[in-house]
């Protein structure tokens, strides 16, 4: 019973607690067992099976999944650090109370790349997260914990945060469905930050219609971001089955420059826009030029708001303090040594250096000014075509530790991701096919990615419901992988 | 405003710009929502944001900007269409972020001036939390632990800063007094320096005078009082002049002010010498204040000094220096406008005597050290009230004089004093003719001597006219009638 149960996408479950052929404290406990018997190392925290509050229109009492980096009140939330481990915080983030009081129970706190920072959930202070398609694999990053437990059937839907990938890719990566909102949709207030002006919350679910319902239940202004605006139209849910009449810009000198696509991405990715055309949408060739160099930008930008952002974690206030016969200097510089992990620390010295006196200009003025360029890069595009298709990681989910080495390499899989993230516009992942991954072996999934003029959610979620469709991605991992 | 004199006599001119932090008077902190106070319990005016919890972002306090746009206004700034907050990164254990929210190179108002005086640029920023260094001497150095008071953290604050278009410390200190009463004629702020919701820094160059170059500046911190501000810079200019005198070079440093001696020590080097390594903030977008909250503010601007002592001399006819007095003074201007209100038609200028002549006096010499009316028994709707029954000859300007005396000793109402001293006049001029024949029959030779064309010795029957009438008697015709009688 349970494991069919489990088997049901969100909106199917909530037709079926509506229409009461199924119970929603039957529908949580079956999910919560699910998660407590997680193999998977998904999970921070998961709720006991018969816990109860919220329910309610239009959630139903239907559990989700939290990206740890979300404030949880009195809930460990360590944002994957040890600097915060055993950190209860004494407020809850606007995008989690806004699904709890539209009826969503807290299934669990899944895991994640320390402070976000991460392609692989590697970065974990608390293990990685093994991909439900492979165990040996990485499910991606830095939502990796969300992902995982969505396609592993151990959460009906999650949220996670993307900065410059974050839900894209790990959904890629397992297989379901990743959406980043336009920045500003969604509050950022309670999120733990790591690069607040390129942050956003957003659904990782198995089809595009549960992404449209989080969506819409999430979005909205806040008064504690001033920097979120919502979407003004509005959150359609989608029903589109065709793409007549759309154009889709496809930016070839972006994808050939990108190094190491792998050959199986590639094929899923022409196979992708061939339904494209087959669905009534006109395939039209974009530029984006100074898209292949957002990887470099997003370097700079990013561990420079992080270095400011992560520096509270003093040891002061809260969270892990290393003291003893110190100084406060001393008591700063223990504390954060044993609390951040390598590649925290390797961001936070990035972006202190990017910030410095002398280095500004030639750094971050410089990234800023490249960030710029890619917004207008997308606007211009924009103005003939409706969506861009890119693919939405070079490669297949790749094995524990084969990147851990070389972090270039490692960040690379962000490349067709971070674009978007700098210019702030929304983009979604969708399962596109399976793909054997260079060296051989067990087929994974590719995602492909679909992005958008800022605000344009609905216009994105339709044209993804309506591909989703046609490509009918009904595959799921084997019973404990391979 | 006057030259001082003790630097006349130097070759070198002093250069001096001040820095002034004023802490604002709003209901809640800069960009949370917890409530400002002064002096309650530590720690308990916090919450997860000024305690910078995890995930928390700022949100600015729209009064906080109604007050900084006020103030920029009434220093005839020019607001910057989009003003940019940045993060000032330094680790300290009373900036819980690691960063203070301020403004940089963008800010809310720049080309402002007030009086002489220009004024460089205004902006928004949040104040720290407040240490307690435990340990004997209260200072960090020898203190075995600290402990944070967030209370005050996140208080919102507004940054002053001016030209360096100051040439003497007593001139910065009343230029600095006059900056004081603007900002509290605004309602933006208690502006208290000795409770440090007002708190300047000075930045002190020397040059040749005559000259247009700029010294090497140092930066006077600590000087938390008007008259230690004025010691601090003199004590600067004197330490830079004798190190000129001899042929050295001023060092560029930080200097902190020690009220107990009136000494400038630097601050080590560690204690300053940061790269703050300032970026845009990205949690707060541009603040772009709108032509209707510029509206709002200029509209919510009281009379400022500057447009009062206009006033006060050209609708008023009050000279340079008691319009000075009384605008300059947000207290007595207050006082001075209250008494003005009540006055049953006699002149502004007539009271502005009296208030700023015979109470002030009053008060000095009944040991009232800040001589303040407003602090004082006397209403300003009695001194108003007084000022008329003198000048409508209603009491003496003997009379009056006594009864203010009992106005400051004990208040209470003019009329019913004159009444229950029997000061009334003299109506009935009969009985002053009378009086005044008296007086011409006991004094002869004053008689005399008045007669022959020596005024000054009328002295002694007016005497004698106003010990019998008690005062009562009005001076000038005490005088009239004496001269009358004696046909001159």
């Amino acid at each position: 019973m349970s494991s069919a149960l489990l088997e049901l996408t969100a909106g199917e479950a909530l037709a079926g607690i509506r229409s009461g052929e199924l119970s929603s404290e039957e529908c949580f406990d079956a999910y919560a067992q699910a998660a407590a018997a997680d193999g998977l190392n998904a999970y921070l925290w998961s709720a006991e099976p018969g816990a109860r509050g919220a329910g309610g229109e239009p959630l139903h009492g239907l559990p989700v999944a939290v990206k740890d980096l979300f404030c949880t009140e009195g809930i460990e939330t360590t944002a994957g650090s040890r600097i915060l481990e055993g950190y209860r915080p004494p407020y809850t983030a606007t995008a989690v109370a806004r699904l709890t009081d539209a009826g969503a129970r807290l299934l669990g706190k899944t895991n994640m790349d320390e402070f976000a920072m991460g392609s692989s959930n590697e970065n974990s202070a608390f293990g990685p997260v093994r991909n439900p398609w492979a165990h040996d694999r990485v499910p991606g990053g830095s939502s990796g914990g969300s992902a995982a437990a969505v396609a592993a059937g151990t959460a009906p839907w999650a949220i996670g945060t993307d900065t410059g990938g974050s839900i894209r890719q790990p959904a890629a990566l397992c297989g379901i469905v990743g959406f980043k909102p336009t920045y500003g949709a969604i509050s950022r207030y309670g999120m733990v930050a790591f690069a607040s002006s390129l942050d956003q919350c957003g659904p990782l679910t198995r089809t595009v219609a549960d992404a449209a319902l989080l969506l819409s239940v999430m979005q909205g202004r806040d008064p504690h971001d001033t920097t979120s605006v919502g979407i003004e139209a509005g959150v359609e849910l989608p029903s589109r089955e065709d793409l007549a009449g759309l154009r889709i810009g496809v930016a070839r000198d972006f994808s050939h420059h990108a190094e190491g696509v792998e050959p199986g991405v590639a094929e899923v990715f022409e196979r992708s826009l061939a339904l494209i055309e087959e669905l009534g949408a006109e395939i039209t060739e974009v530029e984006l030029p100074h898209a292949e160099h957002g990887i470099s930008a997003y370097y700079v930008i990013a561990p420079a708001e992080a270095s400011t952002n992560l520096s509270r974690y003093d040891g002061v206030r809260y969270g892990l303090r290393v003291d003893g016969d110190l100084d406060l200097l001393g008591m700063y510089e223990r504390t954060r040594a044993r609390g951040f992990g390598a590649e925290v620390k390797r961001r936070v010295m990035l972006g202190t250096y990017a910030l410095s006196s002398g280095y500004y200009e030639a750094y971050y003025g410089r990234a800023q000014r490249v960030r710029t360029r890619i917004s207008e890069d997308f606007r211009t595009a924009f103005e003939s075509v409706d969506l861009i298709a890119t693919p939405t990681s070079p490669t297949v989910a790749f094995k524990l530790g084969e990147r851990t080495a070389d972090p270039l390499a490692m960040y690379l899989s962000d490349y067709f991701t971070v674009p978007m993230s700098l210019a702030g516009i929304p983009a979604v992942s969708i399962p596109a096919g399976l793909a054997q991954p260079p060296g051989g072996g067990p087929e994974l999934p590719v995602g492909l990615q679909l992005t958008a003029p800022a605000f344009a959610e609905s216009r994105l979620l339709d044209a993804a419901h309506a591909l989703e469709r046609t490509i009918g991605f009904d595959a799921r991992p084997a019973a404990g992988g391979s | 405003m006057t030259e001082g004199s003790t630097m006349a006599e130097s070759r070198w001119e002093p250069v001096i710009g001040l820095e002034i932090h004023v802490q604002l008077s709003t209901r809640t902190k800069m960009f949370c929502g917890c409530e400002l106070s002064f002096g309650d319990e530590p720690n308990v005016h916090t919450c997860p944001i000024c305690l910078a919890h995890p995930g928390t972002l700022p949100a600015p306090n729209q009064q906080a900007i109604q007050f900084a746009l006020q103030i920029a206004l009434a220093l005839d700034c020019e607001i910057t269409p989009r003003s940019i907050f940045h993060r000032k990164n330094y680790f300290y254990p009373d900036n819980p972020k690691a960063y203070q929210i301020s403004q940089y190179d963008i800010p809310l108002a720049t080309n402002g001036h007030l009086g002489d005086v220009r004024i460089h640029r205004v902006h928004l920023e949040e104040d720290a939390a407040k240490l307690v260094h435990v340990g004997e001497s209260g200072r960090i150095q020898g203190s075995g632990h600290s402990l944070v008071d967030f209370n005050r953290g996140g208080t919102p604050l507004v940054e002053i800063v001016t030209e360096p278009d100051l040439h003497d410390p007593a001139v910065a200190r009343e230029w600095l007094q006059l900056l004081r009463t603007t900002v509290r004629q605004i309602g933006a702020s208690d502006v208290n320096m000795e409770e440090g919701s007002l708190r300047a820094d000075a930045n002190v160059s020397l040059r040749p005078a005559g000259s247009d170059e700029l010294g090497t500046k140092t930066e006077l911190k600590n000087m938390n009082s008007f008259r230690f501000l004025e010691r601090g810079i003199r004590a600067e200019v004197e330490r830079q002049a004798a190190i000129l005198d001899a042929g050295g070079t001023v060092e560029q440093e930080t200097l902190h002010f020690d009220p107990q001696t009136a000494s400038l020590t630097p601050l080590r080097s560690k204690e300053y010498a940061h790269d703050y390594r300032y970026m845009p903030e990205p949690d707060l977008v541009p603040l772009a204040p709108t032509e209707d909250m510029i509206d709002a503010a200029r509209a919510a601007l009281p009379e400022l000094p500057a447009a009062r002592r206009r006033r006060y001399t050209d609708e008023l006819g009050l000279d340079e220096k008691q319009a000075t007095q009384l605008a300059f003074d947000a207290e007595l201007g207050a006082y001075f406008e209250r008494a003005l209100a009540a006055a049953d038609g006699v002149e502004g200028r007539t009271i502005a005597n009296w208030v700023t002549g015979e109470l002030i006096a009053r008060l000095r010499e009944a040991g009232d050290g800040d001589a303040d009316p407003a602090s004082s028994k006397v209403e300003p709707a009695a001194i108003a009230r007084l000022a008329g029954m003198v000048a409508r000859r209603e009491i003496s300007n003997g009379a009056g004089r006594k009864v203010l005396a009992t106005l400051v000793a004990e208040g209470g109402e003019p009329d019913v004093i004159v009444e229950r001293e029997g000061l009334g006049g003299m109506e009935d001029s009969g009985e002053l003719e009378a009086i005044v024949e008296r007086a011409l029959e006991s004094e002869p030779a004053a008689a005399e001597r008045v007669r022959n064309g020596n005024l000054k010795a009328i002295g002694p029957l007016v005497g004698f006219v106003m010990r019998e009438t008690k005062g009562r008697a009005d001076g000038g015709e005490v005088s009239r009638l004496i001269r009358e009688k004696l046909g001159l």
